[in-house]
């Protein structure tokens, strides 16, 4: 079960602990688009996930897409090495483009053509 | 945890590619090399590497990869393919067969086992010489990989697969992750790129976070085959769009991908870039194109690149000449389906129970003088026989398969032997019953070896007597009168019937001073402890053998004879039931009970009284100055019933053992549909089942070299014990 603090403060922070997985996808939808209705500016720490799946994955392009059309800023950091193997094999580093440890050509540097 | 029946159709896939992939060999080891059959030899070895990947079998990887290595350079030239070198294979062919066994029965391989595929994978590793080529990693140079379509081709394209993947929106609540997959191709080469869409996520509001919405665009390096990948997304395939091109496709493939996929055609264009399937040159063409051929019929961009040379033509032709197969083989494929033996077992049994009924039913039609009952039940027996003999026919399956098994036979025992024998194969496409096709194995084998060891000559031999070195052996099968005829012949010296006399004499099998025929006089070598052979060998001479086969032979109720002509060679013919379950009976009536026995077992039947005499002992009757040992089934099975005025004998023959049964009538011939007899009953070896009459009674079907056994163990206590008393 994934446990979920947000704090009140001007700069939300979500911690996400434990599964970002499909079992937990349908509650933390929720929790993430009332976590980014409720800010400005959300910080999504992800250093506590312990497992990640495709479906988790959807769920952060889906906020993360959610923050670019309300035009909210969105970071996600502490990647678990879990969340950082994923976004590694999907190649979707450079869509969420926050900085991590390793660097990715970024796939939408094909629309230089 | 993999689950059994994935499992079993594995070994079974795998255990059908090896008997592809052993005659493979074995036409390559005679022949000179054909890239058809080392192409089939590489992709038995390939599949199979794939699917065990799958499950996780990594010797069974490890092992096929070496050998895989090798044919790989076998295909592409740089190592021939010698005889040697199949030799080689074969035994790996061979360690691969035993491999699969234990993962079959679920154990581990022995220790042994072990380091003799490790032996062999050194071996084969030999023939790289240094470059010994490694697992696939992630920098193995693409260049190393050998397909079809990449043959005499330097032409602009990609060494790549491009595997595209959109997967439905019940992929998650199936259970399923669709990046395991991409794991999963992992263990078959390289994901050089991956790309995940992301386009078919909707806006937050109508997403459903427990649907999927992901695709992938995978440029995949490999030197697997399409199977191989392909069989990657089996689990996925109802609900998952899959489009897998191989390396170098045709331009006009990727076109019609983009079509096929869901995305916008510049976005799909710019992810296949982005893979590196395609230069931006390339996919500019294919849009230009695209664009001029709008409203006409598409015209084949294949040809419109061979013009503009992108593409060579022999590339164009063997992706097209591949699709073609892959085509066929999907299409043959469809036409049969794989049936639990035990399904049909039932289905046979089921049949058997509607003919026992049916004959009842008739008989209370008849008695019940209804003319219109008697006439519909007569249209429902032939309606029953009809479904007998389709589902008798279900059970039937091709002799070819068997026969093929001896081209590895003769190899080896020509090797052995050092003679050079053909083995040339006809009718085998004739169908017997699958039983009796697993248990003719063994005798054939016997019959085989024993060909080649006293039948065929030594090559100077041969020679001198003016036939070609080479010796040739015949498997022939055909259908006769209700039976299958299966034929071993040979062009070697045949039966010296001099010899054969002479020394069944000198065993005392026959008295001097008869006169037989030939037919009697080879049938002498099935005999127990005969044998004319000079020398003992290794493979036969010893004098068990024939016998046993013979014997082999009359337990599926079949029959045996030999024709030979001397010093052109000689033909052995076995005479089988076309199947088990259903045997022409001879009933007979003991008390109140019936009695089935089977017909061709009876000789003849006569009057106990006016032709046959006991001499007293209750042991033996004096049949025509014949000593016949007999038997009262009365006494044999403690019937009950009044006693008959005139008894009558059975004489029955098993191989060379005559004996009487007394029985109180004679019935006549019977259909018997064969039921074996429960557990309860296995330790009674003079009955070998039962079958139900039309009356609902039920009729045991005597087993007669059980019978006869059992006399035969029961005369020698008696006599011991005749003995001992004595004393």
């Amino acid at each position: 079960m994934a446990d979920v603090n947000t704090k009140n403060q001007p700069n939300g922070r979500i911690v996400i602990d434990g599964e970002l997985t499909i079992y937990t996808a349908l509650e933390l939808k929720d929790t993430l688009l009332a976590g980014l209705s409720a800010t400005e500016e959300l910080e999504l720490d992800l250093s506590a996930v312990g497992e990640f799946d495709a479906a988790g994955l959807q769920l952060l392009v889906m906020i993360k897409q959610e923050a670019l059309a309300l035009g909210k800023r969105l970071r996600f950091t502490g990647h678990s090495p879990v969340v950082l193997d994923l976004l590694d094999l999907s190649g979707l580093a450079g869509f969420f483009g926050d900085p991590l440890l390793f660097v990715r050509k970024a796939t939408d540097e094909g629309k230089a053509l | 945890m993999i689950p059994d029946e994935y499992l079993q159709s594995f070994v079974i896939e795998c255990r059908e590619l090896l008997e592809a992939m052993e005659e493979a060999l074995l036409i390559v080891e005679q022949a000179a090399e054909d890239p058809e059959i080392i192409n089939a030899i590489f992709r038995a070895a390939h599949t199979i590497k794939g699917s065990a990947g799958m499950f996780g079998l990594d010797p069974i990887v490890a092992f096929t990869h070496a050998a895989e290595s090798v044919l790989d350079q076998v295909r592409s030239g740089d190592i021939a393919m010698t005889s040697a070198l199949a030799a080689l294979f074969i035994e790996a062919h061979d360690h691969l067969i035993l491999l699969i066994g234990h993962v079959a029965d679920g154990s581990e391989p022995s220790g042994e086992t072990d380091t003799h595929g490790q032996a062999l994978i050194k071996q084969l590793e030999a023939y790289l010489g240094g470059a010994a080529v490694a697992e696939p990693s992630a920098d193995m140079p693409t260049i190393h990989q050998s397909t079809v379509e990449r043959e005499e081709s330097d032409a602009v394209g990609t060494d790549h697969w491009h595997i595209s993947l959109r997967f439905g929106t019940e992929v998650f609540r199936n259970g399923m992750d669709p990046f395991s997959f991409v794991r999963c191709l992992s263990s078959l080469g390289t994901v050089v790129q991956l790309v995940t869409l992301i386009d078919a996520i909707p806006p937050a509001q109508e997403m459903d976070p427990e649907s999927c919405y992901l695709g992938f665009e995978i440029s995949f390096s490999s030197a697997a085959d399409k199977v191989a990948i392909d069989a990657i997304f089996n689990f996925v395939r109802s609900d998952c769009l899959i489009r897998i091109l191989p390396p170098r496709s045709k331009i006009s493939e990727y076109q019609r991908l983009i079509l096929d996929l869901p995305e916008e055609e510049m976005r799909l264009g710019e992810i296949l870039v982005n893979c590196g399937t395609l230069t931006p040159e390339e996919l500019d063409h294919i849009l230009r194109l695209q664009a001029e051929h709008g409203d006409e019929p598409p015209r084949r961009i294949g040809e419109v690149l061979v013009e503009q040379q992108l593409v060579s033509p022999p590339v164009v032709e063997a992706a097209l000449e591949k699709q073609k197969q892959v085509k066929e083989n999907k299409k043959a494929e469809a036409n049969l389906i794989r049936v639990d033996a035990d399904k049909l077992d039932e289905l046979i049994n089921l049949v058997g129970e509607l003919i026992i009924a049916g004959a009842g039913t008739n008989l209370i039609a008849r008695r019940a003088h209804m003319a219109d009952l008697t006439e519909s039940t007569a249209t429902l027996s032939r309606l029953v026989e009809e479904v007998r003999d389709s589902a008798l026919a279900l059970r039937m399956v091709q002799i070819g398969g068997t026969f093929n098994r001896f081209q590895r036979v003769v190899r080896d025992v020509s090797k052995e032997l050092g003679k050079d024998v053909d083995l040339v194969i006809s009718g085998g496409d004739t169908e017997l019953d699958k039983t009796v096709v697993e248990k003719i194995g063994d005798p054939l084998t016997h019959l085989v070896r024993n060909s080649m060891d006293h039948g065929i000559e030594s090559a100077e031999l041969r020679l001198a007597r003016g036939k070609p070195a080479k010796g040739t052996l015949k498997l022939n099968a055909y259908h006769d009168a209700g039976s299958i005829v299966i034929e071993v012949s040979d062009d070697g010296g045949g039966l010296n019937k001099e010899k054969i006399l002479s020394k069944a004499i000198e065993r005392g099998l026959i008295s001097a001073d008869v006169s037989l025929t030939d037919k009697e006089i080879y049938k002498l070598i099935f005999e127990a402890g005969f044998s004319t052979a000079d020398t003992v060998s290794n493979l036969s001479g010893r004098g068990v053998g024939m016998d046993v086969v013979r014997r082999n032979i009359q337990a599926l109720r079949g029959s045996i004879d030999l024709d030979s002509i001397e010093g052109q060679g000689s033909t052995i013919r076995i005479r089988l039931p076309l199947t088990l379950a259903i045997i022409e009976g001879f009933m007979v009536g003991v008390g109140n009970a019936a009695y089935v026995i089977p017909l061709d077992m009876v000789v003849e039947c006569i009057e106990l009284r006016a032709w046959a005499s006991d001499e007293g002992d209750g042991q033996y009757l004096n049949l025509r100055g014949e000593v016949l040992p007999y038997r009262r089934l009365r006494d044999h099975f403690d019937s009950e019933g009044d006693m008959v005025q005139r008894e009558n004998v059975v004489v029955v023959r098993y191989g060379e053992h005559k004996a009487g049964l007394v029985v109180d009538k004679l019935m006549g011939e019977f259909q018997t549909v064969i039921k074996p007899l429960g557990k309860l009953f296995k330790s009674e070896k003079s009955i070998g089942g039962f079958t139900i009459l039309g009356s609902g009674e039920v009729a045991l079907i005597v087993d007669v070299p059980g019978l006869m056994g059992q006399i035969e163990v029961e005369k020698g206590t008696v006599e011991r014990a005749g003995t001992v008393a004595a004393r």
